[in-house]
């Protein structure tokens, strides 16, 4: 038999109908997320159709991207600030109502970001294919699952017959390898190899993570590997299980039972590239060079080392329209640039061990005078536990502003904005123009560096503090 | 949904690479729950001054731009979040196809289920586009060609059943419904 990619394993089991010239596979899809943005006009399409949802039990809804995180407002009696996001709220809660589909609700205790409480819950599993009107539902790839983000048309498509008409994509092997140095997270890795692709070089493809690297980091970093994905025009970013992946789903609520466990786990086990399989593209990054890295521009792609200056534009129109979106010149240094707002959290930057990492910097000490640091977990869970491991303490000790869970200010449609013009160094994963509020200019980083340049008021190397 | 065969228009182009969904419709107008009236807030933010009167030097905002179905774009048009409401906000307004180098995959397939055309070229033909604003093109879906007023013409790609269901005006739900025994029967196999 020819030697296959995790990807091929993954998607030869779903192919309820394989593709041929004149039509696209038929794709079975094992677990379908759903939110309240893009889910509203699917659930129209159904109700115009006489249409069920087909697998409630294949189906989890919850809200993140519009509810607010301010305390008062999620658990008080303060109205959502914009009247249109409470109307999505609530109509998400009717259609779950009303088609049986299970909603994590705004005052759930196991609510969060969508592509945080997947695999929080163990629903997230090795093997799976996984959709949700999301783009950033790439980020379950970390568990081997096939993950990719659809439109609302297809989120219809799912909850009428939990299946996609998928073309084959190809692959793209990349491989990273070496120990990566101190200060250096996963965040900067995945902007070091968007930096390299570029941000449409992984069009068409699915990545797979691989190498001495990837298999060394715990399931938070592969997330947040996976979750930039797309930033790179990837239709998905897969890394294959391993007993990192196993040991974080056991006895997590949704992951197989302990009867069930064995059995899954050496089916897992199968979820390997095989040795010799092809890959339609590749690139080879060395871990042990890299550095803390921070984006300059509008998009992901423009990213340099912290400590290395903004290349010059050599008369490109459309560096130049970025940089002045930014307020920068070529050849500035990034390192001492002020900033105004800091923002942590996202589901790129939104777990445990980011706000762990955060707290290692600012731990006895202060946000610097006029810097508004925002602290957003990921899920309730993961609030409940960085209160249990006092880290919201040593957050508020600092200064901070520690919310309720959700997207908050990675795109700035809950009522948590940047302000027009000012800086905002933020572990979240779009740096678009407006995309954290209108004139919003956001610099991308690691959570490390996002504390280093609360506490500094500047952007600052994290290294300085560890 | 209604055929769609063929697209004649002048073209508006918007030379930017990388024009990702957050520039074509910003997330503050994503609390909508129909997919209605969407073309108002096409490309807010470059289109409006913060007053919200139109940015004169925005291109649709110019006399050149009225009318124009064919909009031609930079590398990479249509990256980042998945929203629909890109594709439904170009169509409101009046765009029936985007013609690049380069188009993002989920915009790719989100614009095809709606009857916008994502149509790739080459990097001659996308210059000379991209140079020649308000150029009246032609775009025969069926024969997969765009035909430029210089005459020459420039086979595109475009998926196969796709192109099938725009050109009959065919619902792919309605495909995928009529597989619901070998969906089933996969079920039945798997567990």
């Amino acid at each position: 038999m020819t030697a296959r990619t995790l990807f091929d394993k993954v998607w030869s089991v779903h192919e309820v109908v394989p593709e041929t010239p004149d039509t696209p596979a038929v794709l079975y899809i094992d677990l379908h997320l759903i939110h309240e943005v893009t889910s509203p006009q699917a659930f129209s399409v159904l109700k115009s159709l006489g249409l069920p949802v087909r697998r409630p039990d294949r189906t989890l809804a919850t809200m993140d991207h519009s509810t607010p995180t301010r305390s008062e407002q999620v658990f008080g009696n303060v109205p959502i600030t914009v009247d249109a996001a409470a109307k999505q709220v609530r109509q998400l809660e009717l259609n779950a109502a009303d088609f049986g589909v299970e909603l994590f609700g705004l005052r759930d205790a196991r609510r969060g970001i969508v592509h945080v409480i997947s695999p929080e819950l163990g629903a997230t599993q090795p093997g799976l294919t996984v959709v949700c009107g999301d783009s950033h539902t790439s980020t379950h790839g970390a568990f081997g699952a096939l993950a990719f983000g659809i439109g609302s048309t297809e989120v219809g498509h799912v909850l009428a017959t939990q299946c996609l008409l998928q073309r084959k994509p190809k692959t793209f092997a990349v491989n990273v390898e070496g120990r990566m140095p101190r200060g250096v997270t996963a965040k900067d890795l995945i902007l070091t190899i968007i930096g390299k692709v570029g941000v449409s070089g992984g069009t068409g493809h699915v990545f797979e993570y691989r190498g001495s690297t990837i298999r060394a980091l715990s399931m938070d970093e592969r997330m947040t590997v996976c979750n930039m994905s797309i930033e790179a025009g990837a239709r998905a970013g897969m890394i294959a299980p391993d007993e990192t992946t196993f040991a974080y789903l056991k006895n997590k609520p949704r992951a197989p039972v302990p009867g069930d466990w064995d059995a899954a786990v050496s089916r897992w086990r199968g979820l390997t590239t095989d040795t010799g399989a092809r890959f339609d593209a590749s690139i080879d990054i060395d871990a042990t060079r890299l550095e803390p890295m921070i984006t300059y521009g509008t998009n992901p792609g423009m990213v340099v080392p912290i400590g290395t200056p903004i290349p010059e534009s050599a008369g490109d129109a459309i560096v130049d329209k970025a940089l002045r979106y930014m307020g920068f010149e070529g050849g500035d240094a990034m390192l001492g640039k002020p900033v105004n707002v800091v923002f942590i959290g996202s589901c790129t930057n939104g777990r445990l061990e980011d706000l762990q990492a955060a707290a290692q910097i600012l731990k006895g000490r202060k946000v610097a005078p006029g810097v508004h640091l925002l602290i957003v977990p990921g899920s309730q869970q993961i609030k409940r536990d960085a209160e249990t491991a006092g880290l919201a303490e040593i957050f508020k000790a600092a200064g901070a502003d520690w919310r309720e869970s959700g997207c908050s200010m990675c795109l700035g449609m809950n009522g948590d904005t940047v302000p027009a013009g000012q800086y905002s160094v933020s572990t979240s994963n779009r740096n678009f123009e407006g995309r954290q509020g209108v004139g919003a200019r956001t610099l991308l980083v690691s959570p490390l560096t996002a504390a280093a340049s609360a506490v500094y008021g500047r952007i600052s190397d994290p290294r300085e503090f560890l | 949904m209604q055929p769609l065969k063929r697209v004649h228009s002048r073209t508006v182009v918007i030379p930017s690479s990388n024009v990702d969904t957050d520039q074509i419709i910003p997330a503050r107008f994503l609390t909508t729950t129909t997919k209605e009236g969407l073309g108002t807030q096409l490309f807010a933010d470059w289109r409006y001054l913060a007053d919200g009167t139109p940015n004169p030097e925005f291109i649709l905002n110019r006399p050149a731009a009225r009318d124009c179905h064919v909009l031609v774009a930079g590398r990479n048009f249509g990256c980042g979040s998945s929203r629909e409401h890109a594709p439904w906000a170009l169509l409101d307004y009046g765009i029936r196809a985007v013609i690049s180098t380069e188009i993002a995959d989920i915009f790719r397939t989100n614009s095809l289920k709606n009857g916008l055309l994502p149509i790739t070229v080459d990097e001659a033909t996308a210059t000379w586009l991209l140079e020649h604003p308000g150029a009246e093109v032609d775009i025969d879906l069926e024969a997969r060609r765009l035909t430029l007023p210089t005459g020459v013409t420039v086979a595109f790609p475009i998926e196969a059943f796709a192109r099938h269901c725009l050109l009959n005006g065919v619902d792919e739900l309605g495909y995928l419904r009529s597989k619901l025994g070998l969906i089933e029967r996969y079920e039945a196999a798997r567990t």
